[in-house]
């Protein structure tokens, strides 16, 4: 312990913790730019110096560590105008369309020049004008708002070893690029929009393409499906000031019909759908002696970092489309014609907390015979920005359930929205299908929470079965190594892109902390706890499904609408 | 992938990280600059991911992304030459060839490149073509010297 004097306040504090967490902690405020939570501080961007007495100069506060006696003036005249002269700097050549940005009201340089009180242009930089890359299906580049705090080239490389975008060039030529400046269309990027989520402005947004909802929902002779994805229901009341990890299912069904989508459907019953083909295979491949490890392949962003950076392990991945896919396919494969619509009138939207989804859906291993499964994606920000437009109010909307047959969901879809969730739902069923009998355990705890690894062995009729959940592709990358080295004793592997899952995916709310995180994981875990339907292979709809459609999960009808292939592929400067 | 790349690339190994610099300097010697297929190579050897390859090469000069040009200019950026006025020699070369420095023109005709000190501070502003030296060079005595390698070129 130490103790420390901050503004002429005493202030307990552990000894060589940063500064910078010790004023948070005292509700302190003190901007910020390069600083990011649980990563190593860089020190690069200065805002958030202090004056501490004895030390000449002033000192960032993120890299900072306390000692026993430190005295320090956050709010001395010397430490603001110093930050209020960075800010001023970055504003320099910052095109200054806030009314027209993507960020307008949700960026942090926004705010720190309000809050610093910039009021004039003191500073002129250069005129720079370069071509905003459009190239991604999910992610839009906007180099001219760059502030090079290099939040997202850290995301990139040590969340997600992935490390598409980097800094080029120097002094004032540098810019964050993705190698030879192409597109991210051709880089590795793998879209999982991690750093949209940590970019300060609107630099980095997502590719809206609102229009072609609006047209088709404006369309008489379309019938416009939407599904919501498990993680959005337990998220998008934040934006909308309620507290986070607040389930409006309810109320998203009701909004999303105010809005003119004719049929409300929720992914988490695709997400059943999705346990018992995947729980299918896994015990088809332990019997068969078929490609172990199984690999889950929800995630898009995921199979596309494998499809890049392991081919050899293609074998590993589950055949299964995403649950977004497979609703898409059995909508348009099926339901259309049972509802008397024609197939080729129906319009699938998809609403993900996932910018990856937006790749996915424009895949060409996508379509079943030629067509897309699903039209459209947008994101749980881009949702939110609709329904202001249309000025509806969350809070005053009476819930209503979704449409029938694809409403039906067990909880242990609605689980999918959590890193662990996917193996938790889909061990359920594999238990059941293989035994019989339910798996006799409410949670499995171990596969449960934040950690980026979790591991454990469970019991599947008398075969030991060892089971993996990983988030975070750095996480996903290193566990694949070891499998390739020989590791042998997992059988099963979940991997999510996104830290902690999708409730933290690249569509989520932007400048969330890691409890917003919890409290939607929370969510989900209390919806699983009260639910009575908490199993896939208990879905009515789904048996239903099987029994007039699809047959049994395996079956050819599956194959050809639920199940997909891969194949290596390259970035391609 | 050139065989010469291929040569540097065996002739380094397994190296680590640290080898980056040496690699990429000489896969310039041997090919004249780093084009994408060698950055490219160069990553997949060190096990880097290309944005990092490609950001530590764009961060020094001496690295160049295009193969040189016919005639290859490099203008003195040096103390005395800058005091000279060799910054508006540089932009008058710039207007004139339509490239940047780093850069060749779309012909292959001239490349032009920025040195530091080219030694030559009694000549400043200087500028060097292919080795030859043009000294005292005036903003609008660059289109006439340039003419005059096209002509050569002919
Ligand atoms: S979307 Fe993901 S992979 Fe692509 S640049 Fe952003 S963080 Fe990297
Ligand atoms: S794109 Fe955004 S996160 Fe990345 S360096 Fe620029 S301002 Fe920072
Ligand atoms: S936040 Fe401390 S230097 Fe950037």
């Amino acid at each position: 312990m130490s103790t420390i004097e901050v503004n002429g306040r005493t202030v307990q504090a552990d000894a060589g913790e940063m500064l910078l967490a010790v004023l948070r902690r005292e509700g302190i405020s003190v901007p910020t730019l390069c600083h990011m939570e649980g990563m190593l501080p860089t020190g690069a961007c200065r805002l958030c110096v202090v004056e501490a007495e004895g030390v000449p100069g002033l000192v960032p506060s993120c890299a900072f560590p306390v000692r026993d006696g430190l005295k320090v003036q956050t709010h001395s005249p010397r430490a603001v105008q110093a930050r209020k002269t960075i800010v001023e700097l970055l504003l320099a050549n910052h095109p200054d369309d806030c009314l027209y940005c993507a960020r307008n009201g949700d960026c942090d340089l926004q705010d720190m020049a309000g809050e610093l009180g910039v009021r004039q242009r003191r500073y002129s930089g250069g005129h720079w004008d370069p071509k905003v890359d459009l190239s991604s299906p999910a992610i839009v580049r906007d180099p001219a708002k760059c502030i090079l705090c290099g939040r997202c080239v850290r995301v990139c490389e040590e969340v997600q070893s992935v490390a598409a975008i980097d800094f080029v060039g120097r002094g004032t030529g540098a810019r964050v690029s993705p190698a030879f400046h192409a597109g991210l269309n051709v880089s590795n990027c793998v879209d999982c929009g991690q750093c949209i989520k940590v970019c300060p402005t609107g630099a980095l947004t997502e590719q809206s393409r609102f229009k072609a909802i609006f047209d088709a929902i404006h369309n008489p002779a379309k019938v416009v499906v939407v599904q919501h994805a498990p993680a959005v229901s337990v998220t998008i009341g934040e934006q909308f000031g309620l507290k986070a990890g607040t389930d409006v299912a309810g109320v998203l069904n009701a909004t999303l019909r105010r809005l003119g989508f004719d049929q409300v459907f929720d992914t988490s019953f695709s997400a059943d759908l999705t346990v018992m083909e995947e729980g299918s295979e896994l015990l088809a491949r332990v019997a068969n002696g078929g490609t172990l490890p199984m690999f889950t392949s929800c995630c898009p962003a995921w199979v596309d970092f494998l499809e890049q950076e392991y081919p050899d392990m293609l074998g590993h991945l589950s055949s299964c489309k995403s649950p977004q896919q497979m609703l898409g396919a059995v909508v348009k494969g099926w339901w259309a014609r049972q509802a008397g619509v024609d197939p080729a009138n129906v319009f699938m939207v998809a609403v993900m907390p996932c910018t990856a989804k937006k790749y996915e859906a424009q895949l060409p291993n996508m379509l079943t015979d030629g067509d897309p499964d699903v039209d459209a994606v947008i994101t749980t920000r881009e949702l939110a920005r609709i329904i202001r437009m249309r000025g509806l109010d969350l809070a005053t909307t009476e819930p209503e359930g979704p449409d029938t047959p694809f409403g039906e969901r067990s909880s242990a879809g609605k689980l999918f929205g959590a890193s662990g969730g996917v193996m938790e739902a889909a061990v359920r069923t594999a238990h059941f299908l293989a035994t019989g009998k339910e798996l006799d355990m409410p949670r499995m705890q171990a596969v449960r929470g934040l950690d980026g690894v979790k591991e454990a062995r469970i019991d599947i009729g008398g075969t030991s079965v060892g089971v993996a959940a990983v988030s975070g592709l750095a996480n996903a990358r290193r566990l694949v190594e070891e499998i390739r080295a020989g590791r042998s004793d997992v059988q099963f592997v979940e991997v999510m892109a996104c830290p902690g899952g999708c409730i933290n995916g690249g569509g989520q709310p932007i400048r969330c902390g890691k409890d917003a995180i919890k409290a939607r994981m929370q969510a989900l875990y209390s919806i699983d706890r009260d639910a009575k339907l908490r199993c896939a292979h208990h879905n009515e709809q789904v048996k239903r499904l099987y029994e007039a459609f699809l047959g049994a999960p395996l079956g050819e009808r599956s194959h050809h609408l639920l199940h997909t292939t891969y194949g290596a592929r390259r970035a391609e400067y | 992938m050139s065989s010469a790349i291929e040569e540097v690339l065996n002739r380094y190994g397994e190296g680590g990280r640290d080898q980056l610099i040496p690699i990429l300097q000489a896969v310039q010697e041997a090919d004249g600059h780093l084009s994408r297929a060698a950055v490219m190579a160069v990553a997949r050897h060190l096990r880097l991911p290309p944005s990092k390859v490609f950001g530590v090469a764009t961060f020094y000069n001496q690295f160049r992304f295009q193969p040189k040009g016919r005639f290859h200019v490099q203008v003195c950026r040096g103390t005395a030459c800058h005091v000279k006025g060799s910054a508006a020699v540089l932009e008058s070369l710039k207007r004139a060839l339509k490239i940047e420095a780093g850069q060749t023109t779309k012909d292959g005709l001239f490349s032009l490149e920025v040195v530091a000190c080219i030694g030559a501070c009694g000549l400043a502003p200087v500028i060097a073509v292919n080795g030859e030296f043009h000294a005292g060079v005036a903003p609008d005595r660059v289109t006439g010297i340039l003419n005059a390698y096209r002509r050569r070129a002919k």
